[in-house]
């Protein structure tokens, strides 16, 4: 199995978070792991975009040109998941920023409110683990059941008071992507 | 024991490493995309009472190795591209004084500031010395973040094996890139043996000062010094050449690559397979020594070459010198900060089997 992601978004979304949580807890669940982000000038509402692979096998090029799977958080990516996507891949979209769908119609779209999911438990700031549940899910590439242990060293321990609230955003994510 | 796996990014790996080999002294400059190892050694070297200083260049950073070094301590500097062209002077005095050190350039594209993105064109000043005289420094080339860190910890004491600056060469997407990484065990400093060519301890030591210097004003001596240099150079060839091949024997086709391109041209390999066309992938890990008997040997079996590089060209013409014209060596390079994809490598490789 190996499941080659692209995600992209803008700064202040969460997208390193994300992509570093995501190979964190393959790499917990025994899988081989790499986790590249384009690096530059970040600021918040600039560009974020990272390569981010998992795989049983070792990992060759770490760079993510022709993906399985797209995360596409706001409406500015659309045109870079359009580029990315393999052949019938899948784009999952956070639909509560992006309005127009990818033009791949060979692509699986996957629309996730992320946004409206994340304000309904409390916090915009978690609209990135929504996406994560979701992609989860729809890939079943990495099943994110150590997700508790992953957070508990991923944040310093004056954070860990947000996990639960982490942790049933990854769960609605998951839900939204049902059937 | 068995140490845990680790998620990191490349320039902390290269950090912790250093810090495990019993690196006693690193000094640095900031740079982009070398950053988080400096600070890594800024939180890690102070917390174990070790030095770390932020120097006001990186001119100044690597004559603080040199003094470092002539201790006999194991000391370390690293930065990118533009940074470590400042560092060439030193790095000559270095190997005037046969002093070992570990240079680390997580490479950005050049020339000039050129950007920050990754890049391979350092690879003629890191292969032939770099600086001004007659030398050369070893050159490890990872290919992901175990093998920096593994590189990394091993090239002190190569450098002092050898007396022989090590330099490790990756790349800013090795440098910024997370992988699993697992350390080897950490070395104390305390118990590393005392050098016998290093200044200080003379008196508990009971022995005659020593005089570290690469300065030397007549000429018999001076070539005398480098002729002994140049026996040791012979004897790093046949020792410490280091490469890896994938699907190498019934190849038509033979990659060679290092470093991030080498990760690429393995991608492009596994589509050329599975499409059905015979090649393989040679990857030199030591870019000096290089390792030219080897990929001579391939050629008098009649393999043809594909040289892959984030530069304009660069290692193609030591794969050219090795082969010596006896099989055509191509080349394909993306720069200025660009990595090729597996799939126009794969392309390439694609067009080169038609001809």
């Amino acid at each position: 199995m190996t499941e080659k992601t692209f995600m992209a978004g803008f700064g202040g979304q969460g997208i390193i978070s994300l992509g570093q949580l995501w190979v964190y807890s393959a790499m917990k669940e025994g899988l081989k792991v790499t986790f590249f982000p384009f690096y530059g000038a970040e600021k918040r509402g600039g560009i974020a975009r990272a390569s981010v692979i998992v795989s049983s096998d070792e990992i060759k090029s770490p760079l993510v040109t022709s993906a399985d799977s797209v995360v596409v958080m706001n409406q500015d990516s659309v045109e870079i998941a359009e580029k990315v996507c393999k052949k019938g891949g899948t784009i999952l979209v956070n639909s509560s920023l992006v309005k127009t769908d990818p033009a791949r119609p060979d692509a699986r779209i996957v629309h996730v409110p992320c946004n409206d999911i994340a304000l309904k438990l409390g916090d915009v700031r978690i609209a990135n683990m929504v996406m994560m549940g979701a992609l989860s899910k729809v890939t079943g590439a990495v099943k994110l059941d150590t997700l508790e242990s992953v957070l508990k060293s991923f944040f310093p321990s004056s954070k860990h008071a947000l996990i639960t609230l982490n942790i049933a955003a990854v769960e609605e994510g998951k839900k939204a992507v049902l059937g | 024991m068995a140490e845990e796996i680790r998620l990191m990014k490349g320039n902390e790996a290269i950090g912790e490493a250093a810090v495990r080999a019993g690196c006693r002294a690193y000094f640095g400059y900031p740079i982009t995309p070398q950053n988080e190892l400096t600070a890594y050694m800024a939180k890690h070297m102070l917390a174990k009472g070790r030095i770390f200083i932020q120097a006001e260049s990186e001119i100044a950073a690597i004559n603080m190795v040199y003094g470092a070094s002539s201790t006999g301590a194991r000391a370390m500097t690293s930065s990118s591209s533009p940074g470590v062209s400042l560092k060439q002077e030193g790095i000559s005095y270095l190997c005037g004084a046969d002093l070992p050190a570990v240079i680390v350039n997580v490479a950005r594209a050049g020339p000039g500031l050129g950007g920050i993105s990754p890049g391979q064109g350092d690879y003629f000043q890191a292969t032939r010395g770099g600086g001004h005289g007659d030398y050369y420094t070893i050159v490890l080339a990872p290919k992901g973040v175990q093998e920096a860190a593994d590189l990394t910890y091993e090239a002190f004491s190569i450098s002092e094996k050898w007396r022989v600056p090590v330099l490790v060469l990756a790349d800013g997407l090795i440098g910024q890139m997370m992988e699993g990484v697992v350390f080897p065990e950490p070395i104390d400093p305390a118990t590393l043996p005392r050098k016998d060519w290093a200044v200080g301890h003379v008196t508990e030591m009971h022995r005659p000062y020593n005089h570290v210097t690469s300065l030397n004003l007549e000429p018999d001596g001076l070539e005398a010094a480098n002729r002994i240099r140049f026996e040791r150079y012979g004897h790093i060839k046949e020792e410490l050449v280091r490469y890896e091949e994938i699907d190498v024997d019934d190849a038509d086709i033979v990659f060679v690559a290092y470093g991030t391109s080498a990760r690429v041209c393995h991608g492009a390999l596994e589509m050329a397979r599975a499409a059905g066309m015979k090649v393989g992938l040679f990857r030199p890990i030591t870019l000096w020594p290089f390792p030219s008997a080897r990929l001579a040997g391939l050629a008098e079996r009649g393999k043809r070459f594909l040289c892959v590089e984030m530069s304009m060209g660069q290692m193609v013409e030591d794969v050219r010198l090795a082969v010596n014209g006896k099989v055509p060596v191509y080349f394909y390079g993306r720069c200025g900060g660009n990595i090729p994809s597996q799939e126009e490598v794969f392309a390439e490789v694609k067009r080169l089997m038609a001809l």
